[in-house]
């Protein structure tokens, strides 16, 4: 049995292969870029805009209402990569409505390459913003041995964010997969209106996370050492 | 029993146990969770969104722990490393 989409192998040449992983993902980029390159041609600013740019400046204001509520005041500045990261997620659960589909991120590898992501993104965020030095004190904020513990949550964490979304998209894909053997026409269909809820649930879980994640550190990077007296 | 029939057997039982042991506490934290989450939302309706992401993010954390025992029930049943061993040690001879 099947337990990825890394198992469906299109093309092969040496060590690349192009499985259903690589050519999904490809798509939804494609999806994506092409969507938002056609609704961004002709933004207007006046009174009466079009329909596809009010959807996306609904979705932009949201998410960035969103990353403000976290507690990271400059959203601009991560906007970028959390919204991204977001709307990817979003696309590729949601789009387990259509049949023959299979999510990208029921493959371990998907989910791995995103939370590596963020697990970059952290630091990168953070020395950008308050300096390499006030970064690296966090980790022995409050007191010099609580940095073995800081390193060890960084990777657990990350570990824990590959593995939950993996998790529960491959338990959602495999669970529509046995019960077509067992109660083939109507009970497949409620549970895969179900998984839509999970795929859109996870989907905010992991931006989210990664947004409390960036202000998590940048709270400890901003805080000044408290001198014990 | 060769050991074949004993890794097989093995595997089935411990993922079945895996899995039942470690779905409970995770359903019982999560009950909780969110009865304390809703009456909180029912005393003070304005905080309802702030309430949510906190409970959405705490809820995340509280079910990873079920889901590290599926996937570990999964990798016994699907992929189980012993099991290949096994095999391979079989035909290599």
């Amino acid at each position: 049995m099947r337990i990825s989409p890394d198992g469906i192998i299109y093309a092969e040449h040496g060590i690349f292969k192009i499985n259903a992983t690589i050519a999904v993902t490809w798509f939804l980029m494609l999806i994506l870029v092409i969507g938002s390159k056609l609704i961004t041609r002709k933004l207007r600013t006046d009174i009466k805009i079009s329909r596809w740019q009010c959807i996306l400046e609904m979705i932009v204001t949201g998410i960035k209402k969103q990353i403000e509520e976290v507690g990271l005041t400059k959203a601009e500045n991560y906007i970028s990569f959390l919204g991204s990261l977001f709307l990817f997620l979003f696309l590729s659960n949601l789009l387990t409505i259509f049949p023959f589909y299979e999510p990208p991120t029921s493959s371990l590898s998907t989910t791995a390459a995103l939370a590596i992501c963020v697990f970059v993104a952290v630091p990168y965020f953070n020395i950008k913003e308050y300096g390499l030095a006030n970064y690296l004190k966090s980790f022995i904020k409050p007191v010099f041995f609580m940095l073995p513990f800081h390193i060890l949550s960084e990777f657990s964490r990350t570990l824990a964010l590959a593995v939950r979304l993996f998790g529960n998209m491959m338990s959602g894909v495999m669970l529509i997969a046995i019960l077509l053997t067992i109660t083939p026409f109507i009970f497949p269909v409620v549970m895969s209106v179900f998984g839509l809820l999970t795929g859109s649930v996870q989907a905010y879980i992991f931006s989210i996370l990664a947004t409390v994640f960036i202000a998590a550190a940048a709270h400890e990077s901003a805080t000044k050492h408290f001198k014990q007296p | 029993m060769d050991n074949i029939t004993f890794i097989g057997a093995i595997s089935v039982f411990s993922a079945a146990i895996c899995m039942a042991i470690g779905s409970v506490g995770p359903a019982l934290g999560e009950g909780r969770a969110v009865a304390s989450a809703l009456s909180s939302m029912a005393q003070q309706p304005d905080t309802a969104s702030s309430i949510t992401r906190t409970l959405f993010v705490g809820l995340a954390m509280i079910e990873s722990m079920a889901i590290y025992c599926f996937v570990v029930s999964m990798i016994l049943i699907f992929a189980n490393p012993f099991w290949n061993y096994v095999i391979s040690k079989a035909t290599g001879g």
